[in-house]
């Protein structure tokens, strides 16, 4: 099962890639508009030569990983404080769900004006993105903890504090690491659109710079390193998220 | 450990702002080391009874006494083995039976010490390092039995611990159960709506009305001797005469709470 699963995806990805060559090759896609995959590979293999991919690579990865970790720090701490404070959570709600639903394009400018062309400004954006998905996961985690479990844990002489590190935080801790993927994803996100609306590094920076030229192999090239880069950290993430959650499985 | 309910009523507020009396003026008394089961058609409030008991409910009215003293907050005297076992499933097998002693403040070392012996009691030595989901039913019993039961408190509280279990297996844990009880002192109150567990187990039966305002319409003494043979026991004379007379009443309620809930 497993082995035809890799087998079919190698094949899919090959009969996609073969098609748009094929289809570019027979003069039916304009390569101004669509590129083609044997000149995106060959931009990324020069990048890769010439050594500039790294340094922008770095960049686009320290800012989304900066950014997955004050957004998750901030989430889990202010979630874990709103679960134990209903009242306050009340009070709250409105105004949480009122943040949320601000696009975050339209920050992006705002940080760039805050904290200028650097990378803090991308930092903040993949914060804002972040934050959210880990402040809900840990909030419902807390709130949802099974009340058996609080109880059974509570006859068995638990005081208060030891009831939150036995039971509501590792109940909170299954919702978080479930997130993780989705957080990672985001954080690259904001750190990319941030570059793209302005920055001077970056894979955001270098698919704007190409677009800016009609480059579109440059785009695709871009979007291609991001996508990889992406898929190898999810699988990073997967691997990580089994080995915490190993009492599941 | 005696424990007493005293006048015990207990109301709830439904969500439709109405007051929905479950146990209405509880009165009767578990003496010390004895095996008092309670049963009653479902929805009579048997578990409310038991959440009082273990003070993580407060009665509307009334007071529950453990010894001589009445039970103000959690029930210190008591353990409370409820009917999805409660084991924390980020805690393998061995750490879960240890918890209890954890939380007392127990070294480690010590705990699991004294929780290894208790896997041994239970037959779990060779699942010490696994995780609750990867146990059978009848085996998460036995965790959950020996979580409970490692911490030595005077009074066990349990409610419908073996419902969802096959009947095989459930014979072998009330067994199990009976054998931990007799070797020691503990006073055991066993909620279920299964009369023939109830009899077989107890030595005294407490059946309950169907709900609403359930209140106590029978007392029964069961005399069976001990050690009993779970095997044979429902099928000999004696234990027929005694399941005859508190059927007789039960009956009743069960047909009424049938009728009521078919609306």
């Amino acid at each position: 099962m497993a082995r035809s699963v890799t087998f079919w995806r190698i094949v899919t990805g090959v009969a996609v890639l073969a098609l748009w060559q094929g289809l570019v090759s027979a003069n039916l896609l304009d390569p101004f508009f669509v590129s083609r995959p044997s000149a995106i590979a060959v931009r990324i293999a020069t990048w890769i030569q010439i050594g500039t991919l790294w340094g922008h690579l770095a960049t686009t990865l320290e800012e989304s990983l900066l950014g997955l970790l004050v957004g998750a720090a901030l989430g889990i701490s202010l979630g874990f404080a709103l679960a134990r404070a209903p009242f306050v959570a009340a009070v709250c709600d409105p105004y949480i769900k009122m943040l949320n639903a601000i696009p975050r394009v339209v920050l992006a400018p705002l940080f760039l004006l805050w904290l200028g062309l650097g990378i803090w400004s991308k930092v903040a954006l993949a914060v804002t993105l972040v934050f959210f998905v880990m402040f809900f996961s840990t909030y419902q985690g807390v709130r949802d903890a099974d009340p058996v479990l609080v109880d059974n844990v509570r006859m068995l002489g638990a005081t208060e504090r030891q009831l939150v590190r036995h039971v509501l935080v590792p109940s909170a801790l299954t919702w978080i690491f479930s997130s993780l993927q989705t957080s990672l994803g985001f954080a690259m996100v904001g750190a990319v659109v941030g570059e793209y609306l302005g920055a001077t590094r970056g894979l955001g920076y270098v698919i704007s710079q190409a677009e800016g030229t009609f480059d579109t192999t440059g785009v695709f090239a871009g979007m291609t390193v991001l996508a990889i880069v992406v898929v190898a950290a999810s699988a990073l993430v997967t691997r990580l998220e089994r080995w915490l959650l190993r009492w599941k499985y | 450990m005696r424990l007493t309910f005293d006048r015990v009523t207990r109301d709830f507020v439904t969500p439709g702002g109405r007051t929905y009396r479950a146990l209405d003026d509880i009165s009767f008394d578990v003496r010390s080391g004895a095996f008092t089961a309670i049963v009653g058609p479902s929805g009579c409030g048997k578990s409310t009874l038991l959440n009082i008991a273990a003070g993580l409910l407060p009665p509307t009215a009334g007071t529950v006494r453990v010894g001589d003293q009445p039970l103000q907050g959690l029930n210190r005297a008591a353990t409370y083995m409820f009917q999805q076992e409660g084991l924390l499933p980020w805690k393998t097998v061995a750490e879960n039976v240890a918890l209890g002693l954890v939380l007392a403040g127990t070294g480690r070392a010590e705990a699991h010490a004294r929780a290894r012996d208790w896997l041994a009691r239970v037959g779990l030595t060779a699942f010490a390092s696994h995780y609750p989901s990867q146990l059978s039913g009848g085996m998460r019993k036995r965790a959950a039995m020996a979580q409970n039961w490692i911490i030595d408190r005077g009074i066990v509280l349990m409610d419908e611990p073996f419902s969802a279990l096959d009947v095989h297996t459930r014979q072998r844990m009330e067994g199990e159960l009976l054998a931990l009880w007799e070797s020691s002192k503990k006073t055991v109150v066993f909620v279920t709506h299964d009369l023939e567990e109830a009899i077989a187990l107890a030595d005294h039966v407490v059946v309950l009305s169907a709900g609403p305002a359930s209140r106590i319409v029978d007392q029964h003494a069961v005399t069976l001797e001990r050690p009993r043979d779970l095997m044979e026991l429902r099928t000999a004379p004696a234990f027929v005469e005694v399941y005859r007379a508190i059927w007789a009443v039960l009956r009743d309620e069960v047909v009424r709470s049938q009728e009521a809930s078919r609306g």
